[in-house]
């Protein structure tokens, strides 16, 4: 299969099975392009994730061209970006036209009660993957642990998060550097 | 002419919309406020359906805002508007992140990064994990904590946590974990 084609219809696999948006689709992207098309690494995906919260858009989109452009170019992003909201477009626009009382099923709110469960395991168990190679010492600690408390326990926008640490990477770096020096 | 406006509209929303599905929700306020295409109504009818259907929320709105407008050519186009600042923004930046991924200046940056990265996906999870276990409408009308805490949905996630983690049941693929939840959801109506 062409690359161009190839990248549409995995991201329009990973669209058509993710539920909740950005952040549940990070466990679906580890298994369908870092596992198994290997398009991108671990650390690349974070790097996306981490430059698609700060700049316009949202984070799904962003990290879906990130991927397309990486892997074949302009055309990459174009397509890995059509891909992934072409469920989108099939699936809400049958259900905006035929069911209009689609949210009062209780039969589906059971199963998207049981499917929430499922978000939040598979996002931990997809931190735990990512670890390794983001925390690499003490200092990685610290600065996941006040990222973690922001997000978590406050309002502030992630975007002052992300500009944040990148000012505390770079000064810590160039203090170490210094250090190794004397 | 609905369909330009349409998409001008949207592609300000993707412009302006930083981060999560969520994010372009004050803006679709704004569009219902402005030009009537939708009711406050049906944007929380917009907010359930877009939850609880696969796809990433802030397209799947733009979808179902852009069906309510002007049918499927809208639904098109309003998607369309939505990422097209997101193509062009992102296809720059990562030209220029290929071309500096190895300057000291860029990977000091991104030592910063990773970890805040990883926190903010913790804290995502970790947010949905805080709303499906407690409910805390039910917090003031009782007496004990025990019974504010879901437990059966604190089992499931023990369960697929486990199976997860099983040697031979890691290889499958992260959608069976979804269906299997989604089915224990409606067999033990969750």
């Amino acid at each position: 299969m062409h690359v161009l084609t190839d990248l549409f219809f995995t991201f329009a696999k990973i669209g058509a099975i993710t539920f909740g948006g950005g952040y549940a689709m990070l466990p679906i992207l580890q298994r369908e392009v870092v596992e198994i098309k290997q398009w991108v690494t671990d650390e690349e995906l974070m790097d996306y994730y981490a430059i698609g919260q700060t700049t316009p858009g949202i984070i799904a989109i962003n990290t879906a061209t990130f991927i397309g452009q990486k892997t074949k170019g302009t055309l990459g992003g174009i397509a890995a970006t059509l891909g992934v909201v072409f469920p989108s477009l099939i699936i809400i626009s049958v259900i905006a036209y035929f069911l209009q009382n689609f949210t009062d099923s209780t039969l589906l709110q059971s199963a998207f009660s049981g499917i929430r469960v499922s978000v939040y395991v598979l996002i931990l168990h997809a931190v735990m993957k990512l670890w390794k190679n983001a925390i690499v010492d003490r200092a990685g600690i610290m600065i996941f642990i006040v990222v973690f408390s922001l997000a978590a326990f406050t309002p502030l926008s992630p975007v002052y998060m992300v500009i944040g640490s990148g000012v505390v990477g770079l000064i810590l770096k160039q203090w170490l550097q210094k250090e190794r020096g004397q | 002419m609905i369909f330009l406006t349409l998409y001008l509209e949207f592609f300000k929303t993707g412009l302006f919309a930083v981060g999560g599905g969520l994010a372009t929700l004050p803006f679709l306020y704004d569009l219902s406020d402005r030009y009537g295409w939708f009711t406050h109504q049906q944007l929380a009818d917009m907010i359930a359906v877009s939850e609880s259907t696969p796809g990433a929320i802030g397209v799947n709105m733009a979808t179902y805002a852009g069906f309510a407008t002007a049918g499927p050519l809208g639904a098109i186009v309003a998607t369309l508007g939505l990422v097209s600042p997101s193509l062009v923004v992102i296809i720059i930046i990562a030209h220029i992140f290929d071309r500096f991924k190895a300057n000291p200046f860029v990977t000091a940056v991104f030592y910063g990064l990773r970890p805040a990265s990883t926190a903010l996906i913790a804290a995502a999870g970790f947010s949905v994990f805080i709303m499906d276990v407690f409910s805390f409408e039910l917090y003031t009308s009782l007496a004990s904590l025990g019974q504010v805490v879901n437990w059966p949905s604190i089992f499931l996630a023990l369960v697929i946590f486990i199976m997860m983690r099983h040697r031979l049941l890691k290889q499958l693929h992260p959608v069976v974990f979804i269906a299997f939840a989604a089915l224990v959801g409606i067999l033990f109506s969750f």
